[in-house]
C-alpha cells in the first residue's frame, strides 16, 4: 500500500463509483442546511416528486436572515422572513431536523455544527455555503456547494467529483503572545493570494496548527476558501477527540471506543507525497489587518497602506487602485492611523467561545473610543450565548459600551437589519472584506478578535501586542 | 438543462480581477426562494446609482453609465470576458442564475473560482479558460471594435475570433458531455441506486456510529 495523505484517505473511504474519466460518484455524510441556499433545492426535489435520500444526515438551521435583537418579535422583513419560514416548512414536510430560531441550539451553520459533534472526522460534510471548509479542523472533508448540488445531494446522498489536488501547508514554531490562528491565516492568504489554492485540498500541519484549539483550528479552515482552496483540513489528534467527547450527536460508549480508533488513523502517512508543499515560520507572523477589498490586501498592524505605483504588474496595480479608492485610503498611511466607525465581533471565523473570552479580556474595565458609533459582539450560537454569560462575559462587553446580540451571521454579510451605512469603516473578525459586503459602500478592515477589541477601545488600530 | 453546442455572440469586456459573487449579485436578493429574476440584479451595486431592494421596479433606476454593461456599445451582451478569480467568494448559485439570467451563455476568464465554475456547467452557462495573454489580446481586441462578436464551438472546444483566429480550450470531459447533451445530474446518479446502497451497506459496518 502507497503512503496517504489525510485527503487521499477521505476520498477513498467515501468513493461510490469511478467513471471512465475520472468523474467520481463520492458519498456525503453530513449535510448542513441553511435558509438561503436551500429553498430552490427543496423545490427541486418536489418537482421531481423526490424524497431525501436520507434525512438524518441532514441538519437545517437558519442563521443568514435573523435578527440579533428582539427575537420575539420574529422577523420584520417580510422576505427575509418568507424565507426562514420556507425552510420550516421544508424540514417538517421532509422530517428533517431543523434549530428554529428560538432554540437554544440555534446558531451559525459552522459554528453549530461542529458544536452539537454532527461533524466528526472521517466524514463527508457539505453546505450550500462557501464556508463549510470549516468543518475540515476535524479531520473531515468539508466543502461548500451550489444550490443545484444541495438538492443532488438531498436526492441521491452522493456528489459527481473529480480529486482536487493537494497541497500541505506546514506552520512550524509558536505563535507570539496577542498572534491567533485569524492572523496566521491572513498572513498565509497574504502570501500566497486568493488564488493560491485553487483547485487544492489544503492540509494544514506543523507545531503551530498542533498547538491550536478546536476553535483556532476552525477559524484556520474557515479561511482556507479565501484562499481559493476547495478544501481545509487538519489531522486528528487529542485536541479533537477531547472536543468531541460527550457532545450530543458524537458517538457513546463502546461505538465512542471504536470511533476515536478509528478516527486515530485519519493523518497523513509519514513520507506521503502532495502536490505542492508551503512553509511558514509562525514566530515571524504579527497582528494583521486587511487594507483592500480582498483578503489577500492584508499586512501588519505595524505596517502601512502599500502604494500602487510601486506594484509593476498592471492588472494588480489596477486592482490596488480601485481598493484604495473603495476604502478611502491613502497609499503609505501607518495603519495605527486609520479611524474606524464600527466593530463587528462574530462571525463563523471568530464568534466561538474562545474568540468571545479573547476580546472581552482586552476590553475589561475600559471603555469604547467616542469615535465609535457601534461595537457588537455576536456569539456563533445561543450555546456560546449562555456560555459567556455564564462567565460574565456579557457584562464585560456591556459595560464597555458594546452591544451584546443574538447568534446569527449578523454583520458579516448583513442580510439582517446589522449593517454598515455608506463610507462607514468597520473593524471585522469576519473572513470577507469584498465591496458591500457589510452594507452597500460600507468598508471592512478583516482582523483578529483582539484587535478589533483593541481598535473600539482606541477608535483606531493598534497593535495588541503593546495594548 | 438546456444544451449548450454552439454560439455566436457580443462580448462585453469587465476589467477588473477577483470579481467576487457578492459582486454579481448582491446579498438582498438571495432571500428569493425563486431560482429565477434575479438578471436585473446582476452587478447591481454597480449598475444602479442607487440602492437596490428587491421588490423594486429595475426600469426606473438611475443607470451607472460608466459601469460597461450599460454602455450602449454592449447591449444584448451575452458573452462576458473578464479577469483572473472570477466567481471568487460565497458558493450562491444565484451568481450564475443572474449571469444566464441576463443573457450570458459563456464567461471567458484566465481563471475562475471552483464552486462558481461548478455552479455555471449546472446552468448551461459556459466557463472558458485561456491564458492571460489571449484573454489580454480579446481585452484590446473587444475595447478596440465596436460590435466585436466570437464564436464558440463547444464540440472542437475552440473560441474563433471575427478574423478567423481559434484559441483551443480545455474542458472537463464529464461536463462537456452534460452540456452538448443538456444531462441533469441527479438523473445520472440515479443510475447507480444499487452501487450506493451496497456502499451504505459497507460503510455502516466500518463505522456503525454516522447511522444510529
Ligand atoms: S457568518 Fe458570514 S461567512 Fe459565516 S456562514 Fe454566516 S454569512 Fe457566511
Amino acid at each position: 500500500m502507497g503512503k496517504k495523505t489525510l485527503y487521499d484517505k477521505l476520498w477513498d473511504s467515501h468513493v461510490v463509483h469511478v467513471g471512465a474519466d475520472g468523474t467520481t460518484l463520492i458519498y456525503i455524510d453530513r449535510h448542513l442546511v441553511h435558509e438561503v441556499t436551500s429553498p430552490q433545492a427543496f423545490e427541486g426535489l418536489r418537482l421531481a416528486g423526490r424524497e431525501p435520500w436520507r434525512a438524518a444526515s441532514m441538519l437545517a438551521v437558519a442563521d443568514h436572515n435573523v435578527p440579533t435583537t428582539d427575537r420575539a418579535q420574529g422577523i420584520a422583513d417580510p422576505v427575509s422572513r418568507l424565507q426562514v419560514e420556507t425552510l420550516s416548512s421544508n424540514c417538517d414536510e421532509f422530517r428533517i431536523v431543523e434549530f428554529g430560531m428560538t432554540d437554544l441550539r440555534q446558531g451559525i451553520v459552522h459554528v453549530i455544527g461542529p458544536e452539537q459533534g454532527a461533524t466528526l472526522p472521517g466524514m463527508t460534510v457539505v453546505c450550500g455555503d462557501s464556508h463549510t471548509s470549516t468543518h475540515g479542523a476535524f479531520a473531515a472533508l468539508a466543502f461548500g456547494i451550489g444550490t443545484s448540488e444541495v438538492e443532488h445531494v438531498m436526492a441521491t446522498q452522493c456528489l459527481l467529483m473529480k480529486k482536487a489536488r493537494s497541497m500541505q501547508i506546514i506552520v512550524e514554531g509558536y505563535l507570539g503572545r496577542g498572534v491567533t490562528a485569524k492572523d496566521l491565516v491572513l498572513a498565509i492568504i497574504g502570501k500566497i493570494g486568493t488564488a493560491g489554492g485553487t483547485g487544492c485540498a489544503i492540509e494544514f500541519s506543523g507545531s503551530a496548527i498542533l498547538g491550536l484549539s478546536m476553535e483556532g483550528r476552525m477559524t484556520i479552515c474557515n479561511m482556507a476558501i479565501e484562499a481559493g482552496a476547495r478544501a481545509g483540513m487538519i489531522a486528528v489528534d487529542a485536541t479533537t477527540i477531547t472536543y468531541l467527547e460527550n457532545r450530543p450527536f458524537a458517538p457513546q460508549g463502546e461505538l465512542w471506543n471504536r470511533a476515536v480508533t478509528y478516527w486515530r488513523t485519519l493523518c497523513s502517512d509519514e513520507g506521503a507525497k502532495f502536490d505542492s508543499v508551503i512553509r511558514f515560520d509562525a514566530t515571524t507572523i504579527k497582528p494583521q489587518v486587511t487594507w483592500g477589498t480582498s483578503p489577500e490586501m492584508v499586512v501588519a498592524v505595524d505596517d502601512r497602506v502599500p502604494d500602487p505605483s510601486k506594484e509593476v504588474d498592471p492588472v494588480k496595480r489596477k486592482s490596488m487602485n480601485l481598493a484604495l479608492e473603495y476604502m478611502g485610503l491613502e497609499a503609505n498611511t501607518p495603519i495605527t492611523k486609520i479611524q474606524i466607525d464600527k466593530v463587528f465581533i462574530g462571525s463563523c471565523t471568530n464568534a466561538r467561545i474562545e474568540d468571545l473570552r479573547a476580546a472581552a479580556e482586552v476590553v475589561r474595565g475600559k471603555f469604547v473610543a467616542p469615535n465609535i458609533k457601534m461595537a457588537m459582539a455576536v456569539p456563533g450560537s445561543g450555546l456560546v450565548k449562555r456560555q459567556a454569560e455564564y462567565e460574565g462575559l456579557d457584562k464585560v462587553f456591556i459595560e464597555a459600551g458594546f452591544e451584546w446580540r443574538e447568534p446569527g451571521c449578523s454583520m458579516c454579510l448583513a442580510m439582517n437589519a446589522d449593517r454598515l451605512e455608506p463610507s462607514e469603516r468597520c473593524a471585522s473578525t469576519s473572513n470577507r472584506n469584498f465591496e458591500g459586503r457589510q452594507g452597500l459602500g460600507g468598508r471592512t478592515h478583516l482582523v483578529s478578535p483582539e484587535m478589533a477589541a483593541a481598535a473600539a477601545i482606541s477608535g483606531h488600530f493598534v497593535d495588541v501586542r503593546n495594548f | 438543462m438546456d444544451k449548450f453546442i454552439r454560439m455566436d455572440g457580443l462580448v462585453v469586456p469587465l476589467d477588473r480581477s477577483n470579481v467576487d459573487t457578492d459582486a454579481i449579485i448582491p446579498k438582498q436578493f438571495l432571500k428569493s426562494i425563486k431560482r429565477t429574476g434575479f438578471g436585473p440584479n446582476l452587478f447591481d451595486e454597480w449598475r444602479y446609482l442607487d440602492h437596490g431592494e428587491p421588490g423594486m421596479d429595475n426600469s426606473i433606476r438611475p443607470l451607472n453609465s460608466d459601469f460597461v454593461l450599460n454602455q450602449p456599445r454592449y447591449r444584448g451582451a451575452n458573452i462576458l470576458l473578464a479577469r483572473e478569480n472570477f466567481g471568487c467568494g460565497s458558493s450562491r448559485e444565484h451568481a450564475p442564475w443572474a449571469l444566464s439570467g441576463y443573457g450570458f451563455r459563456t464567461i471567458i476568464a484566465p481563471s475562475f473560482a471552483d464552486i462558481f465554475c461548478n455552479n455555471c456547467f449546472r446552468n448551461g452557462l459556459l466557463p472558458i479558460t485561456l491564458d492571460a495573454s489571449s484573454i489580454d489580446d480579446l481585452f484590446v481586441a473587444v475595447m478596440a471594435t465596436p460590435g466585436y462578436r466570437l464564436k464558440i464551438e463547444l464540440e472542437q472546444q475552440v473560441v474563433v475570433t471575427p478574423s478567423g483566429m481559434t484559441y483551443h480550450f480545455e474542458v472537463d470531459a464529464f461536463r462537456k458531455n452534460c452540456l452538448l447533451n443538456g444531462l441533469d445530474d441527479i438523473g445520472l446518479t440515479l443510475k447507480y441506486v444499487s452501487e450506493i446502497k451496497e456502499y451504505e451497506e459497507r460503510r455502516k459496518l466500518k463505522e456503525p456510529w454516522l447511522f444510529v
